[in-house]
């Protein structure tokens, strides 16, 4: 519960009156809440937890922070499992 | 040197490496607060490549393992009345309460959902204006800002059918309880990093004067928690006992002020019983009075909660520092992660799960 993943951020948008993103996790877009990052721009990088922007990040250390999450990834998805330690067959059904 | 290979940058944890041992001249005791660095650092080996007058032991950062039987006992009853669309972290649902899991609920027929952010939990209830949408809102202060948020959020939508069970808790009081015990042995802290990244580490400052410890917040990657631990132990081997920040690229001094603004709106500072540990004085997050229509506790006539805790699982004092989840006599046998007893041995941020994970069967 406490990674973090980095990630680009695409787009910036409204969204029910919250600032959010589009943000590019090495490929994988996906909608994060920006209101704790609100000096952010479309270009950046912000280390996101939970849904949530919590930090903005240099481009170089996003690159090194992937490299580290990508083995974490694998490593999880060696014992059948996701980051967070559910079985990836249950997760995806239980994600609706 | 197998475990070097997955260095980002093995030429620069070698230096570090070398560093420590030209510091150290005598054993010092250093507790890794989070469960994430402690999965890192069993993961990479950093515990076998250290010298062995450094004992890391694993602190109580997991918020999955500390939140009370009580509270998961809360969920399972909520998440099986009918109406109800109970939502939560993946990790939330394999934690044994008394008698089931939310995976057993939902197998029941409960419609219990995985979100990955409490705003998809909000989503759920916009989208079923007639069911009860709760989310499990569990965690340390890294999750609080956007727990705090879907409320603020509801609130600001008139959304009334959301609503969050909370056990928030705090890392400094439960830093502060270890110190002042007198079994503690805790000479230096790597403090969560993420947990910094919203708060700073101002809070850090009178903890570090008082007990005389040195207290680096510090990131999750093997290179990180080697420098965490070299800045502790220059510390140490010169008696000084400051916060030195490891993890410049994500924490400041002061942390994310939108971040605490919001988590102060929504919650105020309260009692909260750890589990295996036990209450701690102002160390939890609790709804505010003004906000209370989201508090699925007073929501939902859940009462008479009668909890039964394994007889054999000694996570309290694990997540204390005080015992290595392989001194368990239960550990690997009948507590394994596909028949847990405790929580620390569900969570990926678990200690017990770390040290099955990565095979630390025996001292070695």
């Amino acid at each position: 519960m406490c990674l973090g993943i980095p990630g680009k951020v695409e787009k910036i948008f409204d969204e029910n009156g919250l600032k959010m993103g589009n943000i590019n996790y090495s490929g994988t877009i996906n909608k994060a809440c920006l209101e704790y990052v609100p000096e952010i721009k479309v270009g950046q990088y912000t280390v996101v937890h939970a849904g949530f922007g919590i930090s903005i990040i240099d481009e170089e250390e996003a690159m090194k922070s992937y490299e580290a999450w990508e083995v974490l990834v694998e490593f999880a998805a060696k014992d059948g499992v996701d980051l967070y330690g559910n079985p990836l067959e249950e997760s995806k059904d239980l994600i609706k | 040197m197998k475990y070097l290979d997955e260095f980002r940058d093995p030429v620069i944890a070698k230096q570090i490496l070398s560093e420590i041992k030209k510091t150290i001249t005598q054993p010092w005791v250093i507790m890794e607060v989070c469960g994430g660095q402690t999965h890192s650092i069993l993961k990479n080996g950093i515990d076998q490549i250290l010298p062995k007058e450094i004992e890391l032991v694993h602190g109580p950062g997991c918020p999955v393992c500390v939140t009370p039987l009580e509270i998961i006992d809360k969920a399972l009853a909520i998440a099986s009345l009918p109406n109800v669309i109970f939502t939560s972290f993946g990790d939330m649902l394999r934690v044994p309460g008394s008698n089931k899991d939310l995976f057993q609920v939902k197998s029941e027929g409960g419609d219990v959902r995985i979100v990955y952010s409490p705003l998809e939990a909000l989503k759920i209830a916009r989208n079923n204006p007639d069911k009860e949408v709760v989310f499990f809102a569990i965690g340390f202060e890294t999750t609080a800002p956007g727990n705090a948020m879907a409320i603020y959020q509801a609130h600001r939508e008139g959304i009334t059918n959301f609503s969050e069970l909370v056990s928030h808790v705090l890392v400094p009081p439960a830093m502060t309880l270890l110190l002042s015990s007198p079994k503690n042995r805790v000479q230096a802290y790597l403090a969560a990093g993420h947990v910094c990244t919203i708060m700073g580490w101002r809070e850090y400052e009178p903890i570090a004067k008082q007990y005389k410890v040195p207290i680096i917040p510090t990131g999750f990657e093997p290179i990180d928690i080697l420098e965490g631990i070299l800045l502790a132990v220059q510390q140490l081997e010169e008696g000084r006992y400051e916060v030195v920040n490891q993890y410049l690229r994500a924490v400041q001094r002061d942390g994310n002020r939108p971040a605490q603004d919001i988590i102060s709106k929504i919650f105020e500072v309260g009692n909260r019983k750890w589990r295996g540990i036990g209450e701690i004085p102002q160390s939890g997050l609790l709804i505010r009075d003004e906000f209370s229509i989201y508090d699925a506790e007073k929501k939902f006539n859940v009462g008479n909660i009668i909890t039964q805790e394994s007889d054999e699982c000694i996570a309290g004092v694990i997540l204390q520092g005080l015992k290595k989840p392989h001194e368990c006599p239960a550990f690997g046998k009948e507590c394994t992660p596909m028949n847990p007893l405790g929580a620390t041995m569900v969570s990926s941020e678990g200690a017990c799960s770390a040290y099955y994970k990565y095979q630390r069967i025996k001292n070695d």
